[in-house]
């Protein structure tokens, strides 16, 4: 536990640099707009983190499995296809047809719905077998995979530039009037998530456990789907695909923090991804000056890390 | 008292319990054998709400299962499976105060933290009640799940194979201890066993399943038969007496 409070408190030390060295780095002469800029850019980065590091933890709970991000549900494949059938529509006009909160509105709703119906179809046929649901996640992803990928040969090249540019994570972009909103709605949702993660604990001993000790095992893990969908739709909607990180954050914070308890795991864990991000981040703008996506730091970085723990570990 | 009444199960077209009426007595150990594939886990698994069962009612203290609270149903009832390889870091005392999660969920009072300590205590595990259980063996692991059920403090304990991967001398004393749970804390205590040796020593009824039907309900005493036991194994066994307790072979 001693051990587990000093990583706790270097962790938050290490956010308060990154956030210090973001803000106030280099400031230019114009402080007050470079500070307002990029003021906004780590509130989302800070509430994005968030909602990657609660609802792969809770994910990876729920699944018994720490190689697993709700990614695997096909959460961006929904929204990567709304965004490449909404560019093979309208083309250029894009802009013009929808607004950034149609087009926010639309991604999350739909990413929501799908989750949703997923969820339906498999409770509803009295299938309580959460394998089952992921694995026709993964299946009706890869479908939309495709057929994004057959529009985006279809369009013009140069319309493809604007799918292209929804592809990867970006918070230089973040629109302010989704922002708060937005913000609002998670901030609910993970303090309803923070005060159920005694039942993660639960959860984390088995099915059969969490039955054995009281708990509405079928329900609990409805409640927490629901909010992991909307959590990962919300903050997808908001600055693109993002959820890789989370196996990275995830298995970084179970290395620091050698506990079962899930509300000391994610706490820790946002703070985890919230330093990833700034870092990520800083050297992005600083050192590649924009010229390359964030997650493409994150994914070459989590990607090297992943291959670490598949060559190092021997039980994942 | 626990009761079951005409449950029967079907995985597709195949029938795994059929009309299974069976009352388990108090403060006994009841052990249920049979053949592999007779139905016995599925009924501990059915008994114990793991398993939805396809017609029938269990009934617990003569309420139907399905009309008690799960947090209620847990205050009186526990299961301990087989398959428990968690790999979270998690001490043995961690684990054992989980047993109080359906009291107190995981704000433990000093009447909880007392139960797990006599929980500890009652399956030994003081000197490594700090250890994580994913660096156990496979004997002290079992002990740490079983101080779990111990802490729930439950009136009826249901255990599915306990004795499974583990050595003679942790069988023996897995045994044991559960023999104290019915003696001394008045427990009533339903087990999956393989080994009717182990069935022979240590419980006071056993139930033999054939075939998703039970074949066999009885003392101890009138079940270690070698006709009755021959007739559920559908192999020869002989039946000798050592030490005024009957021993089988079945290795002819």
């Amino acid at each position: 536990m001693k051990g587990i409070k000093k990583n706790f408190l270097i962790t938050v030390l290490l956010l308060l640099a990154a956030v210090t060295l973001y803000l106030f780095y280099n400031m230019g002469s114009n402080w007050e707009f470079a500070l307002r800029l990029r003021g906004v850019k780590v509130a989302a980065i800070i509430v994005v983190s968030c909602c990657v590091a609660y609802s792969s933890v809770a994910f990876q709970t729920l699944t018994n499995n720490r190689i697993l991000t709700p990614s695997i549900m096909g959460f961006e494949s929904v929204y990567l296809l709304i965004q490449t059938l909404i560019v093979f529509m309208y083309g250029d006009l894009t802009f013009q047809v929808l607004s950034g909160w149609g087009n926010f509105l639309l991604s999350v709703l739909g990413m929501i719905g799908f989750a949703f119906l997923l969820y339906i179809l498999i409770y509803k046929k009295g299938k309580d077998n959460l394998y089952l649901l992921l694995l026709v996640g993964i299946i009706l992803g890869t479908l939309f995979n495709s057929l994004s990928s057959f529009m985006q040969l279809l369009i013009d090249p140069s319309d493809y530039f604007i799918v292209q540019g929804k592809m990867f994570a970006t918070f230089n972009k973040i629109n302010r009037d989704l922002l708060w909103p937005s913000a609002g709605v998670l901030v609910i949702l993970l303090v309803v998530g923070f005060r159920t993660t005694k039942y993660l604990d639960v959860l984390a001993l088995g099915r059969d456990q969490a039955i054995n000790l009281g708990l509405n095992y079928n329900r609990a893990v409805q409640l927490f789907l629901v909010i992991i969908a909307i959590l990962v739709s919300v903050s997808t909607a908001l600055v693109g695909p993002i959820t890789f990180l989370g196996l990275l954050v995830t298995n970084l914070t179970y290395e620091l923090f050698k506990t079962h308890r899930h509300d000391v795991i994610i706490a820790a864990c946002c703070l985890v991804t919230a330093v990833t991000l700034l870092s990520g981040q800083f050297v992005m703008e600083r050192l590649f000056h924009l010229s390359i996506p964030v997650s493409a730091i994150i994914n070459l970085v989590g990607g090297l890390y992943f291959m670490f723990l598949l060559l190092r570990v021997r039980k994942l | 008292m626990i009761e079951v009444k005409d449950i029967s199960k079907h995985y597709g077209r195949k029938v795994v319990l059929d009309g299974v009426d069976l009352q388990f007595p108090i403060g006994k150990i009841t052990s249920l054998i049979g053949s592999n594939g007779a139905g016995k886990s599925t009924l501990l698994s059915i008994v114990s709400r793991l398993l939805a069962q396809d017609g029938g009612v269990v009934m617990v203290d003569g309420k139907n299962v399905t009309d008690y609270k799960n947090k209620v149903l847990a205050q009186r009832l526990s299961i301990l499976k087989q398959s428990n390889h968690v790999r979270l870091k998690l001490t043995v005392r961690e684990l054992v105060s989980f047993g109080r999660f359906p009291y107190s969920q995981d704000k433990l009072t000093d009447e909880d933290n007392e139960k797990v300590d006599r929980a500890i205590h009652f399956l030994d595990l003081e000197d490594i009640k700090d250890a994580y259980i994913d660096e156990l063996s496979g004997g002290q692991k079992q002990r740490a799940y079983m101080a779990m059920v111990v802490a729930q403090d439950t009136d009826y304990v249901l255990l599915d194979e306990p004795l499974n991967n583990l050595d003679m001398k942790h069988s023996v004393q897995t045994m044991k201890t559960l023999r104290r749970l019915a003696d001394e804390w008045k427990k009533t205590i339903i087990i999956v066993l393989h080994d009717i040796n182990f069935a022979s020593h240590y419980s006071d009824y056993i139930v033999a399943l054939k075939d998703g039907k039970v074949k066999y309900c009885d003392t101890t005493d009138n079940i270690i038969n070698e006709k009755v036991l021959e007739d559920v194994f559908d192999i020869k066994i002989s039946v000798t007496e050592f030490n005024s307790k009957k021993v089988c072979n079945y290795f002819m």
